[in-house]
């Protein structure tokens, strides 16, 4: 195998979806070198009542300011880990992150389990590779993965498994997973 | 006058000011993880790099995806759109987007489990 520098650089992008506050930045922080990223978005209807604008009505842009994680592999190939935002007013950013993304990880609350279902719902109709990963909450009763798999009446190939995203070691076996699933679902369609 | 500037004063000049207040170009299309490199050509036509131009092409000597610059730049993805949009139409830098083969993953997989 050729890993020599006229390997032209490769960047991937690995999606981090789920509820508010189900611990995406977390995750993001336990396994990669954090990166702010301001980007200025059209202020949609949806901001009405939401952000105040009074005063400036004539405005028509806000600033999003969003972080996102950079693992190096090696000289030339990086992997990228983009939070999905998590208000619903943020929805028309998802379409532009989940661009030729490789994956994402769902991260679900079991106390809050219908949080998932709106990023579910998106990957599964995209037809992004995906898993959900259930983040043991201290104080939370613990499930095993296939309750959780059946409570999301989740497809059968799809992987669930449980983790601590405060865990490096966690966060690193949810993001293996997530490849390995992409790796699957790569080679499947190439045969 | 640098006593004057620091973050909680602001950016002295409106990041679309820099732009000449544009919001669309060529590099409207850009994803987050394209990967641009300078191609060092010299500049032809009449373009002249502005200032925040100038230190894209001096951070992409080696290559560096979208999102880096604008976070590097600390400015607007929108901007730094336009602005590589910019540097594109006049060669000064190319602009890739390779596709994740199945050795990468498998080169990717082993390299996450040696973090």
């Amino acid at each position: 195998m050729d890993f020599g520098p006229s390997d032209e650089p490769v960047a991937l992008k690995i999606l981090i979806a789920g509820g508010f506050g189900v611990g995406k930045t977390t995750l993001v922080g336990a396994i990669s070198e954090i990166r702010p990223l301001r980007t200025e978005e059209v202020l949609s209807d949806r901001g009405i009542g939401i952000d105040d604008v009074e005063g400036v009505e004539g405005k028509t842009t806000t600033t999003v300011a969003m972080d996102f994680g950079r693992i190096t592999i090696r000289e030339g190939l990086v992997v990228y880990l983009f939070g999905t935002p998590g208000q619903e007013r943020f929805w028309f950013m998802w379409d532009e992150l989940s661009y030729g993304a490789l994956g994402a990880v769902v991260l679900a609350d079991t106390r809050r389990l219908t949080d998932c279902f709106p990023s579910i719902d998106y990957f599964e109709q995209r037809g992004t590779p995906f898993i959900v990963a259930v983040n043991c909450f201290d104080g939370a009763e613990q499930y095993e993965a296939e309750d959780v798999r059946v409570a999301l009446d989740l497809d059968p190939d799809v992987p669930v498994l449980l983790c601590d995203v405060r865990r490096r070691a966690s966060a690193k076996n949810v993001l293996v997973t997530l490849v390995e699933h992409s790796l699957k679902v790569l080679t499947a369609s190439q045969r | 006058m640098t006593q004057w500037m620091d973050e909680e004063a602001g950016p002295i000049v409106r990041p679309y000011a820099l732009i000449g207040g544009r919001t669309r170009s060529s590099g409207d299309e850009l994803d987050l993880i394209a990967m641009v490199t300078a191609t060092g050509a010299v500049t032809s036509s009449g373009f002249v790099p502005g200032p925040e131009q100038e230190r894209i092409l001096s951070l992409v000597t080696t290559a560096t995806s979208v999102a880096d610059v604008a976070s590097e730049l600390d400015l607007p993805l929108g901007v730094v759109r336009v602005l590589l949009g910019d540097l594109q139409d006049h060669q000064l830098i190319s602009i890739g987007r390779a596709s994740a083969s199945e050795r990468i993953l498998k080169e990717v997989i082993n390299g996450l489990r040696a973090l």
